[in-house]
């Protein structure tokens, strides 16, 4: 079995609303150092091993994991305890 | 004419569709279960809005992986009339149907009230009763209805007529103030407002009634008379 870390982000230039409000509610607790928040989301996914993974693992997120008109994502495969 | 309005677990504006076709269009429709229907029965295919499969993911990803997308798939193919509203308009963009994506409302916020919307193209089979530039009353009702789509795309709307409906007022930072876009063959379309809320008088406006008429005039030129 494998962990398949995946990280899914906004693309650059999608807006962000819920960053922003993250970002202004930093700023109201004086975070005045903070200069750009992008939510997105993470997941775990446990998998058998196989050949070809990482090609299915990106056909998962193309297909479902990910809206690739807006977001983007990465992952690092790990082996599962 | 015969419509299917598609229930999925969590769509929750399934009966206020019925009825506008029911009851106010005059014409029969069925809800069907997503994972009973058998769409080549029917000449309409209607997606209504809610919060299928609780919004999960994004709005409309889970719906638009069930079994059920072929068959409006095929439907679309060929060339029957398939709408998608609110969260039909979700399931629409994830499955591909219609290009672009939904982002939530620029203010973050839920917003359910009448928006003013102008109707940008009155050569679709959804618009034949309307007057191209004229301004109709429609309810709106979501979180995620702030829809984007690269430039290329945006452009490529614009020269197709692929723009059916934008709003007077953009309440929710969408582009190109898009609140409706159709397909290429323009017999899929996509909007964010509910034309089913807006089928009488006395629900403060009967504009979105001659939405689902001009379906019907559509297919009674194309179809009735040659059938």
């Amino acid at each position: 079995m494998r962990k398949v870390k995946i990280h899914i982000t906004l693309k650059e230039g999608v807006l962000d609303p819920q960053g922003k409000a993250v970002q202004h509610s930093l700023k109201s607790l004086e975070y005045n150092n903070v200069h750009d928040v992008r939510v997105g989301r993470y997941m775990e996914v446990l998998v058998d091993d196989k050949e070809d993974l990482e090609a299915e693992i990106d056909k998962m997120c193309d297909q479902l994991l990910a809206n690739p008109v807006i977001e983007n994502y990465s992952y690092t495969i790990e082996e599962a305890g | 004419m015969k419509f299917a309005v598609i229930v999925f677990p969590g769509s929750n504006c399934d009966r206020d569709m019925y009825h506008a076709v029911k009851d106010e269009l005059g014409e029969q429709a069925d809800l069907v279960w997503y994972q009973e229907a058998n769409l080549a029965d029917y000449d309409a295919v209607l997606l209504p809005g809610g919060f299928s499969y609780g919004d999960y993911l994004r709005s409309g990803a889970i719906a638009a992986t069930s079994p059920i997308v072929e068959q409006i798939r095929a439907a679309a193919e060929a060339g029957k009339p398939v709408l998608g509203v609110c969260n039909g308009f979700q399931i629409l963009l994830e499955t591909g149907l219609l290009p672009g994506a939904m982002l939530p409302n620029e203010k973050l916020k839920f917003m359910c009230h009448n928006e003013t919307l102008i109707v940008e193209n009155a050569e679709t089979p959804f618009t034949l009763q309307y007057e191209e530039k004229e301004e109709i009353l429609v309810p709106i009702a979501h979180g995620n209805g702030n829809y984007f789509c690269d430039e290329p795309t945006l452009e490529r709307l614009r020269e197709n007529k692929q723009i059916v409906f934008t709003y007077q007022t953009n309440p929710n930072g969408s582009a190109g103030d898009i609140a409706g876009i159709v397909n290429e063959q323009g017999n899929v379309l996509g909007m964010m407002p509910h034309p089913e809320r807006a089928v009488d008088a006395l629900l403060g406006t009967d504009d979105g009634l001659r939405l689902f008429q001009s379906i019907l005039t559509y297919w009674r030129e194309h179809y009735a008379i040659n059938a």
